[in-house]
């Protein structure tokens, strides 16, 4: 007897499925082999579903869960194994459907085990009563289709004959051909050839490629002294000049390993020719014919086996990287079947064809969310354009555009001309004057799908790691995003919310700048920015060079109409050129956090049918109230501390009163609207976030400086916070500052974005001044009775609110600058909103 | 917040014996809001005055309303007038503190009880929706003389005009039971503001105050109506705290009716009042439903269908089997649920309608497949320049068969004799459009994504003007025929 261990290869991601009659031993086999949730059985589902593992009625509806099951694996890219008997060729077909639906390969598993035996084993169980009927004729079905599990779809089949070779059986897992994700590249990958020999070479001669010739001067290799290689995404053949040339070279590096390449329909069709197969010799195919049959027969077979033993795909460096020549949906990549070779190959196509008699392509990329960066060709395109994190390398060589490489991971671009236009297109894809390529009508990376914004999101953010919004505060930002917002193009930021400092227990103060001080000192940071705050609105305004640009509010709403927007963008815009902002920063865009003023620019309504109504309602009601009382204690009813309390209300109805007209005065057009800029949040393909509050403020001053009228600095004030003197200088600011009605400060870390125990520290807590939180606390919250209660306030999760806010506008900003897809930095943006309207004490 | 009630009869402090309150002291009482003080400023043989003072307590009407799952209620709810302003919390301390006198009882003046005394109420500050002229409406069929005057929002801004406030005085000869029930009512159908008492033996209160008096009153339907609403939903809360991040009062309502007028909403529809006796609604889902049968559709989408104008009309037609209304707004689908009485339909019904949030401007795979699509008065509820993105995501990527829009005929709009020159009909409009503008933008629709129109008009139609609505119709896979 052999002790030999019997091999038994499986893909690491498919389909196992189990044959043997019952009592064959499978479910031990799959115990021993495979991890308890890999498996599925049919008599667990028999269980699941009628309370009895052998209730055979309830067979159907238990191989509709294990079936349901199974897909939910296979969607995850999970090796699956399914222990059933699967004897009947109809109960296999089922499943190889099931592995083929989810882009996987099925394997059967044969447990050969002879009748005897099997009828040992149930009789061995008392649970089980099966008929020796029964086995005998599951076990005459499982011979009758022995042979045929290939034909049925098994791409894998291994028959283990008799318990001896059953036990000596070891499961051994190989990747799948594209799975080359341990390959780190880095790689310079390039669009479609088809022919243009000359200009690969020049091509791979800008990328650095040193070239090898043979005897005759021909290019055979091409080697990257600093080891980095090429991967061709296919079409290396037809239409052009020299696709013999092309083959040899690329067959070439393939060989030696400096270059990868995935196949294009061009080569798929090729081989077919080449195998003598009745294929259409259109397309330029005949060029490539009439060009091999100068060539020798050894070489033609060498291109024939070359170009069958393509593997449809690659993924590389770990999974970030994806290069197929049509492209590849995410739900594809890394997987096997026909469907997903016939995707890489073709693309998807709609069923329809267009007015030139080519197939309508399906636009997959602009759906496309994957995480992996997508590099394809197959399609020409004018330039190459990126849409949702994948590439269309194919520029047209060919057809006298040029050949494009993308070095990846640097993510850089390097092409060179066509000598010569080779052949022409039978749609014209270089754009005539102003005509837009012919690609995919209408719009392409800005499309955003309900999917990346409704529902429970968690948004990946590099400061505060996950962030999970809730869906029904989803559900209420869409409404606001989709009714109100400035279009998302323009919308690429929301400023977070904002905490107060801790609560003072001062006589008479619920906030004091001694507890922001504290704060600051206690996460490490000794030194911080106090900025006078303005008692406007939040503002965020996205300029232009050349002028446009938006201007909107803390929920992303347009702040002024069109005209009136366009004549402060203006103002903005020059007033940056004359501080000269765009030239100093090098860029042709500034996006500013500000405030603006007055108040009653855009909360007029608010402030006349709520502060100025309760003012009113107040002035009107409280004196009434001394009067009436007066004329009691005249009477002699003891009505002392209630008159005492009225009168005390009526000074404290005057006050708020006060504070409210403050904010308010008349604007006519931008006569007497203020902008207050604070931080320059972002320039063209760069985020300030770790440039000091000093630097940006300067900025400030400057556009103020360049526009006195429109713009205004902030007024600041450092402080040590470790130097008693320098508090106490900053809070007598403070003192200062509120008691004529300011609203306040807020105190930053100096150095802007910073990390201190536990992670980010909150960007800025607010000092609010007493007087003005009378708008916030109510007309007489400072009544001691009210204060102790008010005192009680919590603030962990606005703190815990205002760092994920942080830290999903940062995201959004840095994706920004990194040049992602729309649909990642509305994601952040759109997070930010949703949060918003998270249940917090608004008061906060 | 402050009332006085005053009489003159003789000798005057029998108001005391009526009131069950002694006019020798100062009482207070503790009500669920804060605290009820009952004293009199005047109490000789000719002259008696009774004050009702309600001290509420801001911070703990709050924290009582946070009962209710209130944690993040919007701010309006701290800095409110509630403590000024006599409102419903007046009415409930005044029920709570004069009961035994508002059903009429007295023990020691039970042959007063009946009769009509010269009496005097002040409010300085009453909250009433509707001014001075309301005030009039509620009190003078009741027998009441009215003085009321509107209180200005702050004298330093004459241009912000009259606040929400009324200083009022009523005088007359009642029982003291009906004045006290009269202002029990009044209040809180005068402030018609949020309640924050509203439970479910509401109707009976009503029904006990109002005995003897509502049943007759001309304004019976609008006090009804008015006491007995105000509730709000948890999505409505969450969009409200949306709008006050932004220092907006409330969101612009896209349910609300059209305008008469900018600056209110009107009672009725402008539309509908010039369009009798064929309403234009329903000449318009009358349109809408004869282009989708003419279609031969059966799988339709309402996009943008609110809470439900044109479903239940789809729902009649057996020849829609699958109809998905979709909107942006969860709370229109919450009421749109609710009037189709979605949870009652019989099983084959239900299994043909469906509701969906998704918004307009973003693709969504499950809109896939449609035979047609509506946009019924939806498109010119968005700004100009998101519109590209509606296209994509409706022509581009749901790709129904049959696309039905219908948008607002501009031209038609100096018609409306209530709207003034250059309003929009809807206060949410962002756009109307032309009979040419509206042309030009299906052309080139259509011609992007491949669909074939044809252009109606809705309504009865102007020679001048045109007709009031105007729709078009995309067909998909078809060439448009050149107009000659």
């Amino acid at each position: 007897m052999s002790t030999e261990e019997r091999a038994v290869v499986v893909p690491d991601l498919c389909l196992v499925v189990l044959i043997g009659v019952s009592g064959s031993g499978k479910s031990t086999f799959a115990r021993r082999h495979f991890a308890a949730t890999q498996v599925l059985s049919s008599d667990v589902c028999r269980g699941l579903v009628a309370d009895d593992e052998n209730d055979q009625s309830a067979t159907p509806e238990a191989f509709a869960l294990l079936h349901h099951i199974a897909g939910v694996r296979l969607r995850g890219g999970r090796l699956t194994v399914v222990d059933a008997t699967n004897v009947k060729a109809e109960d296999r077909a089922s499943l190889v459907r099931l592995a083929r639906e989810h882009d996987v390969l099925p394997v059967a598993i044969v447990l050969d085990v002879p009748e005897g035996e099997c009828l040992a084993r149930n009789a061995e169980r008392p649970d089980r009563d099966i008929a020796a009927g029964v086995i005998r004729r599951q076990r005459a079905d499982l011979r009758r289709g022995l042979r045929g599990l290939a034909r049925e779809g098994f791409r894998k089949v291994h028959v283990l004959d008799g318990t001896e070779e059953i036990d000596r059986a070891v499961i051994t897992y190989e990747k799948q051909y594209n799975d080359r994700r341990e390959d780190t590249g880095p790689f310079d990958v390039i669009g479609d050839v088809h022919g243009c020999r000359a200009e690969l070479e020049e091509l791979l001669g800008e990328l650095g490629y040193e070239l090898r010739r043979d005897e005759r001067g021909r290019p055979v290799d091409a080697e990257h002294p600093a080891g980095r290689r090429a991967v061709f995404v296919g079409d290396l053949v037809d239409r052009g000049p020299d696709a013999p040339g092309v083959l040899r070279l690329v067959m070439g590096m393939v060989g030696a390993g400096h270059a990868l390449c995935v196949p294009g329909n061009h080569e798929n069709k090729l081989v077919r020719a080449l195998r003598g197969r009745n294929v259409q010799i259109t397309h330029g195919l005949e060029r490539t014919l009439a060009q091999l049959e100068t060539e020798d027969a050894d070489f033609r077979r060498e291109v024939e086996e070359f170009c069958h033993g393509l593997v449809s795909h690659y993924v590389l460096d770990g999974g970030a990287l994806v290069v197929a020549h049509a492209g590849l949906k995410e739900s594809l990549q890394g997987r096997s079947s026909a469907r997903v070779r016939s995707f890489a190959l073709y693309g998807e196509t709609t069923g329809e064809t267009d007015e030139f008699g080519l197939p309508v392509r399906y636009p997959w990329a602009t759906e496309y969310r994957g995480r992996a960066m997508v590099l394809y060709g197959h399609t020409p395109v004018p330039t190459p354009e990126w849409v949702n994190n994948t590439l269309c390398l194919d520029t047209g060589c060919v057809f006298g555009g040029r050949l494009t490489a993308l070095r990846y991971p640097e993510r850089e671009l390097v092409s060179v001309p066509a000598a010569q236009t080779y052949y022409e297109p039978a749609r014209p894809f270089l754009p005539e004057g102003d005509a837009a390529p012919a690609a995919v009508p209408g719009r392409r990376d800005d499309v955003l799908d309900v999917d990346d914004v409704l529902g429970k999101r968690v948004v990946e953010t590099s400061l505060a790691g996950r962030v999970t919004v809730r869906e029904e505060n989803a559900a209420a930002a869409i409404e606001v995003m989709s009714r109100f917002a400035v279009a998302p193009e323009q919308l690429v930021y929301l400023p977070p919310t904002m905490s107060p400092s801790a609560t003072s227990t001062r006589p008479g103060l619920l906030e004091h700048p001694a507890e922001a001080f504290a704060y600051y000192r206690g996460e490490g940071v000794a030194e911080v920015v106090c900025q006078e705050k303005h008692m406007g609105s939040r503002a965020v305004a996205l300029v232009r060079r050349d002028g446009s640009g938006v201007l909107h509010t803390r929920t992303g709403r347009s702040f002024f109409g069109a005209d009136l927007t366009a004549a402060f963008l203006t103002r903005l815009s020059t007033a940056a050129e004359k501080a000269g902002l765009f030239e100093e920063l090098g860029t042709d865009r500034l996006l500013l956090d500000a405030e603006l003023l007055p108040w009653s620019a855009k909360a007029g309504d608010l402030i006349r049918n709520q502060y100025a109504a309760v003012g009113a309602a107040a002035r009107t009601a409280l004196p009434a109230a001394v009067d009436a009382l007066r004329q009691a204690a005249d009477r002699g009813l003891d009505v002392r501390e209630l008159l005492d309390r009225q009168e005390r209300r009526v000074a404290d109805a005057g006050a708020f009163t006060e504070v409210y007209r403050r904010y308010c005065w008349p604007t006519e057009g931008l006569d007497g609207v203020s902008f207050a800029p604070f931080q320059l949040l972002a320039t063209a393909g760069a985020t300030h976030s770790d440039r000091p509050h000093a630097w940006h403020l300067a900025l400030a001053d400057r556009l103020a400086a360049a526009d006195p009228e429109l713009v205004r600095g902030t007024r600041s004030l450092s402080v040590d916070v470790t130097d008693p003197t320098s508090e106490a200088a900053a809070t007598a600011w403070w003192e200062e500052m509120t008691a004529q009605g300011g609203e306040g400060m807020v105190v930053k870390p100096a150095a802007n974005l910073t990390r201190g125990r536990r992670g980010v520290v909150q960007p800025g807590l607010k000092v609010r001044g007493r007087e003005y939180l009378r708008l916030i606390y109510g007309l007489d919250y400072t009544e001691p009775q009210h204060l102790e209660r008010l005192r009680e306030r919590s603030l962990g999760r606005k703190r815990g609110l205002a760092l994920r806010e942080y830290a999903l506008g940062i995201e959004a900003l840095e994706r920004l600058a990194r040049g992602e897809p729309a649909w990642r930095v509305h994601e952040c943006v759109f997070a930010v909103l949703a949060l918003e309207s998270e249940p917090v004490d608004p008061r906060l | 917040m402050l009332l006085t009630l005053s009489t003159t009869h003789v000798p005057a402090t029998d108001l005391g014996f009526l009131l069950h309150k002694n006019p020798a002291r100062a009482q207070q009482t503790s009500v669920s809001t804060g605290t009820a003080h009952v004293f009199y400023p005047e109490a000789d043989e000719h002259r008696c005055t009774v004050a009702l003072l309600l001290e509420v307590d801001p911070i703990g009407l709050v924290r009582t309303a946070r009962a209710g799952g209130t944690e993040g209620a919007a701010l309006a709810q701290y800095v409110n007038d509630r403590p000024y302003a006599a409102s419903s919390l007046l009415s409930v301390a005044l029920g709570k503190v004069f009961s035994s006198a508002r059903r009429g009882v007295s023990k020691e003046r039970p042959e007063l009880v009946d009769v009509a005394l010269p009496l005097e109420v002040h409010i300085p500050a009453l909250s009433c929706s509707g001014g001075p002229e309301m005030v009039h409406r509620f009190f003078a069929p009741l027998g009441w003389r009215v003085e009321a005057t509107a209180v200005p929002l702050d004298d330093t801004r004459p241009e912000w005009g009259d606040s929400r406030y009324v200083e009022l005085r009523l005088s007359g000869e009642l029982r003291v039971a009906d004045a006290l029930n009269h202002l029990y009512v009044a209040l809180p159908v005068l402030d018609d503001a949020k309640h924050y008492w509203v439970d479910a033996d509401e109707i009976e209160k009503l029904l006990r105050a109002g005995s003897g008096w509502l049943a007759a009153h001309p304004e019976r339907d609008l006090i009804t109506r008015r006491y007995l609403r105000h509730r709000a939903s948890l999505t409505r809360r969450a969009i409200e705290r949306l709008a006050e991040v932004d220092d907006a009062e409330a969101l612009d309502d896209a349910l609300a009716p059209p305008v008469a007028a900018v600056g209110g909403p009107a009672d009725g529809d402008v539309e509908e009042a010039a369009d009798r006796p064929v309403p234009l609604a329903l000449q318009r889902h009358g349109a809408v439903l004869a282009a989708l049968r003419s279609a031969g559709a059966q799988r339709v989408i309402d996009l943008g269908c609110g809470a439900g104008a044109l479903l239940p009309a789809l729902l009649a037609d057996r020849t829609f089997t699958e109809i998905l209304g979709v909107d942006v707004s969860a709370r229109a689908l919450e009421v749109a649920a609710r009037r189709l009485r979605l949870d009652r339909l019989p099983e084959r019904q239900q299994a043909r309608i469906r509701l969906l949030q998704s918004g307009l401007t973003y693709t969504d795979a499950r809109l896939r497949g449609y035979d047609a699509a509506v946009l019924m008065e939806v498109i010119e509820h968005l700004d100009l320049d998101r519109l590209p993105a509606l296209e994509h995501a409706v022509f581009g990527a749901a790709v129904p068969t049959t696309v039905v829009v219908t948008t607002p005929n501009v031209e038609f709009n100096v018609r409306y004799e209530s709207l003034p020159a250059g309003a929009f009909r809807h206060r949410d409009h962002r756009f109307e459009w032309t009979r040419q503008q509206f042309a030009d933008w299906a052309g080139t629709v259509g011609e992007r994504y491949g669909y074939a129109v044809r252009l109606l008009g809705v309504g009865d139609e102007d020679p001048v003007v045109g007709t009031p609505s105007q729709m078009a119709v995309f067909t998909r896979g078809a060439t448009t025929e050149v107009a000659a």
